[in-house]
């Protein structure tokens, strides 16, 4: 029996000495063990934390590039589109221009041509007036004197005419 | 590494000390005691002398020589007052010293017992026996190694563990992670940490010393009921000091169950309240049982030889061969036994704390 009845002596010297290793090991190397496990824990999950960040923000950064690049090519595009279209439309307008130019040219010409055409003629009807008056007056001399010679007269004077 | 080689040189030293001690304590015997014991072997009580409490260390026995540490007796008696001097002075339990010896028989069988008027009294014994010594010497170096490895986190935060660091790691994080944080919850294990990391290592390294047969193993400190009625006792404590509000709600006025187990006869809380003390009761009868049970077996192994070896000597060499191969085989199921006890002892004082912390919605 003596196997399962407890000790009182063993008892009061386990109950002490365990309590004091109790707290001597709570205090100086459960504390300090644990707090640096922890620490260590805290401090690698931070790491693998800020590296997962790092990577989504490498991520970002490469797909911000391509979408810039995407934006460049498709502006670039959009530029030679706008200057192609651009070109032509001079070049358009400045064949309308031309031509509207030409035309007014032409026109201007055609009116001047037209205005010294008339000019001329009225200076030739005024020539031809003074002329027919002076004929006339010649003619009306002449048939003061003979009408042979008046009627030979005006016939001469109209060949003198035909001749200038 | 370094650590485990200082740790095996600090072993090895100390086991080449411990003969010098015990020079100083080697008398013949008497001569007719010797041969009358050599006549009949019991394995009865070979057996129990092996598991139980003693007053001397015995290291070894070469012949007639035995190396034995003489511990000191500390008694207190109220007949002669205050007495404290060496066990060997007992001379084996041979002589009485000041009135005071080992009683062979009875109810005091291996105690220290005081005549009084031709009756055997038992003194208030506080002597340091093997097991108090064995338990010393185990918390010195559960000391010595933690705070070893406490130190060597301080002065390298935040590196890898090496050494001695590396090995106890590892378990630390299994007790904390697989044991602590399950039992009690994410949220409270931290306070009872220290003290299932205590008791676990405490456990384990006694249970692996109760298995080396020489010093300074060989106490059977966890196979005594004393040493697990401490453990048992202290998680005890914590146990009902944490005790919160829906524990003892739980015990007195258990939700779910029908009104008449509580009233009028209150069966229900009488059957709670026994299991508060039953769940620390058969820890201590838990871990007791196992490693005496494991101590017993071995032992009855190397009885088999002796009785053997009685009826002939070459009987005993051939069962000799038999007998170690199954002393091999159960020391390997002890070394598997000495870790699990340990576990199931920590793990059910973590549950126990779990369950009276736990918060009920």
């Amino acid at each position: 029996m003596g196997l399962v009845t407890p000790e009182l002596g063993t008892f009061i010297w386990m109950l002490l000495a365990f309590a004091i290793v109790l707290f001597i090991l709570k205090k100086f190397a459960w504390k300090p063990i644990l707090s640096a496990l922890k620490e260590r824990e805290e401090s690698i999950e931070g790491a693998l934390r800020s590296a997962e960040r790092a990577k989504e923000e490498m991520a970002a950064l490469q797909a911000d590039n391509e979408r810039i690049l995407q934006e460049a090519r498709k502006e670039r595009e959009a530029m030679l589109k706008e200057a192609k279209e651009m070109g032509g439309k001079l070049v358009s307008e400045a064949k309308q221009k031309a031509t509207l130019e030409a035309d007014k040219v032409i026109e201007s010409a055609r009116i001047n041509i037209e205005s010294e055409k008339s000019a001329a003629l009225n200076e030739i009807k005024a020539q031809v007036a003074i002329l027919s008056v002076e004929i006339a007056e010649k003619i009306l001399r002449q048939q003061f004197a003979d009408d042979q010679q008046q009627k030979d007269y005006f016939k001469k004077l109209m060949d003198e005419v035909k001749l200038n | 590494m370094k650590n485990i080689h200082r740790f095996l040189l600090i072993f090895f030293f100390a086991l080449s000390v411990i003969p010098v001690f015990a020079f100083g304590d080697e008398h013949a015997e008497p001569a007719s005691q010797e041969t009358h014991e050599k006549e009949k072997f019991e394995p009865g009580s070979f057996i129990m002398d092996h598991i139980a409490d003693s007053y001397d260390w015995h290291v070894f026995s070469i012949g007639d020589f035995h190396a034995t540490m003489p511990l000191p007796v500390i008694v207190y008696s109220q007949h002669s007052g205050f007495h404290m001097f060496m066990s060997s002075n007992f001379h084996h339990g041979h002589s009485t010293y000041n009135g005071f010896l080992i009683a062979k028989e009875g109810e005091y069988r291996g105690k220290v017992v005081e005549m009084v008027n031709g009756h055997e009294v038992r003194p208030f014994d506080i002597s340091m026996t093997k097991n108090v010594v064995s338990m010393l010497i185990s918390m010195a170096i559960l000391l010595w190694v933690f705070i070893s490895v406490a130190k060597s986190y301080t002065n390298s935060k935040g590196k890898a563990p090496k050494g001695m660091q590396s090995l106890v790691e590892p378990i630390i994080l299994f007790v904390r992670d697989e044991v602590a944080k399950p039992a009690i919850g994410e949220k409270r294990y931290e306070k009872h940490l220290p003290y299932l990391l205590s008791i676990f290592f405490f456990i384990w390294l006694n249970n692996l010393m109760g298995m080396v047969p020489f010093f300074p193993g060989g106490a059977n400190v966890t196979g005594n009921i004393t040493i697990t009625l401490v453990l048992a006792l202290f998680t005890f404590v914590i146990t009902t000091i944490n005790g919160n509000k829906a524990y003892w709600k739980d015990i007195f006025n258990t939700p779910g169950v029908p009104w008449w187990l509580k009233f009028p006869i209150p069966l229900m809380p009488l059957v709670e309240v026994m299991g508060v003390f039953t769940k620390p009761f058969v820890l201590m009868v838990r871990l007791f049982a196992n490693i005496t049970a494991g101590h017993m077996i071995v032992l009855a192994f190397v009885s088999l030889i002796f009785i053997f070896g009685q009826i002939s000597p070459g009987l005993g060499y051939g069962t000799s061969v038999v007998s170690v191969l199954f002393m091999v085989f159960m020391n390997m199921l002890e070394l598997l036994v000495g870790l699990i006890q340990a576990y199931v002892f920590t793990l059910l004082s973590a549950l126990y704390f779990g369950m009276a912390t736990e918060e009920h919605h």
